[in-house]
């Protein structure tokens, strides 16, 4: 059961274990543990966003300066980064990006919807290669293979971790969070 | 007042004896300039990527926090990405600067006026996002102590340079990102870049 609930502590763990240095985020609720965990590594430095846009240059900079960068957002964000992913093509940046979904699975908020189902088919259009995550247990198998595959081949990576792993049912459980 | 520097003696003169100096010159005139200025290993000038110059030199500052990072870049793309000036005024990168060569015009779409040409205050706004030097130039006695800073005033620093409107010969850098991206990292890491 801890494996399974208590994913984020295993990412974390496994973005540490490839020298991830820079952790570019935009906020989400189900993001908000691992960026905790982020902000308290001391060999990691945690770096708030204006717009998920940012950490495509953040990415960018770091690699040219030798460090490894990777992203955190939620599904709405990848709709704000489509034209810059171009850069990370042409320059073959290795990008890992961790996204959490909204609009998909059990959605509460009807706004979320069109850029939740349109995630996967918009990232895949940039040439972004797409992992999805639909059972917890799923996600740390999932993250290492990203990070291995972003590093090793110098390719952006999204691993979309589903709402049903998330598990937030409505806005008041939101609000608790 | 109307501008009487010009961008290319301005930026020449900022990347003259540039050291170790790491540069970012944003998309269009200024990767020109930049380039005019000499083309460089140790220069990433950008093809695409609009509004997202600073957040490079973000991530290169915090990459090489011993080296100090230059982003050139107009005033047309710094407004696309002025969210990332508050996103570096909370990371504070000593070793960053930022200046932005502004002819309050989008130089390669035909000239049309940016918000620049309407009072919006670049230095104003970076001041406010938390950069301790922020500051408008428009004397040519102004730039040698910019190029002073950029080598080694604590940051992050922000300059905007007023520039006159002129059509200069486009001098072109090369276009490959995956051979701009491994020669600027085999100068900076060595042959070691290549297998990492």
């Amino acid at each position: 059961m801890a494996a399974t609930a208590d994913w984020p502590l295993e990412i974390h763990r496994l973005l540490a274990a490839a020298g991830v240095g820079i952790v570019g985020y935009a906020p989400d609720a189900g993001h908000k543990r691992l960026i905790e965990l982020c902000h308290a590594e001391r060999s990691m430095r945690a770096v708030p966003l204006t717009t998920e846009e940012e950490g495509i240059g953040l990415a960018t900079g770091a690699w040219l300066g030798g460090e490894r960068c990777a992203l955190l957002m939620q599904s709405s964000g990848v709709g704000n980064i489509i034209n810059a992913l171009g850069t990370v093509k042409e320059c073959r940046i290795p990008l890992p990006m961790l996204v959490t979904m909204r609009g998909e699975y059990g959605e509460f908020n009807p706004w979320q919807v069109p850029m939740g189902q349109a995630t996967a088919a918009v990232l895949e259009a940039m040439g972004v290669v797409v992992q999805p995550v639909r059972e917890a247990a799923d996600a740390p198998a999932a993250v290492d293979a990203a990070l291995r595959l972003a590093y090793n081949s110098y390719v952006a990576v999204a691993v979309l971790i589903s709402q049903r792993v998330i598990g937030i049912k409505s806005f008041q459980e939101q609000a608790a969070q | 007042m109307s501008a009487t520097l010009k961008r290319r003696e301005v930026v020449a003169q900022l990347l003259e004896g540039r050291g170790e100096l790491l540069v970012v010159a944003g998309l269009g005139s200024t990767a020109w300039d930049c380039t005019a200025a000499g083309d460089h290993p140790l220069t990433f000038p950008l093809w695409g990527a609009m509004g997202q110059a600073a957040m490079m030199g973000l991530g290169l500052a915090l990459a090489q926090a011993k080296r100090r990072v230059l982003v050139i870049t107009g005033d047309g793309e710094m407004l696309m990405g002025v969210g990332s000036l508050a996103t570096i005024g909370v990371q504070r990168p000593a070793n960053l600067s930022v200046v932005v060569i502004d002819n309050e015009r989008y130089g390669e779409t035909g000239m049309q006026a940016t918000h620049t040409a309407s009072g919006v205050d670049l230095a104003a706004i970076a001041r406010a996002c938390g950069f301790g030097n922020a500051s408008t130039l428009t004397g040519a006695g102004e730039i040698a102590a910019l190029r002073a800073a950029i080598h080694g005033a604590p940051g992050p620093n922000f300059a905007t340079v007023k520039v006159v409107v002129e059509k200069l010969p486009i001098v072109l850098p090369p276009r490959d990102g995956g051979l701009l991206k491994a020669r600027f990292r085999r100068a900076l890491l060595g042959a070691a870049a290549d297998t990492q």
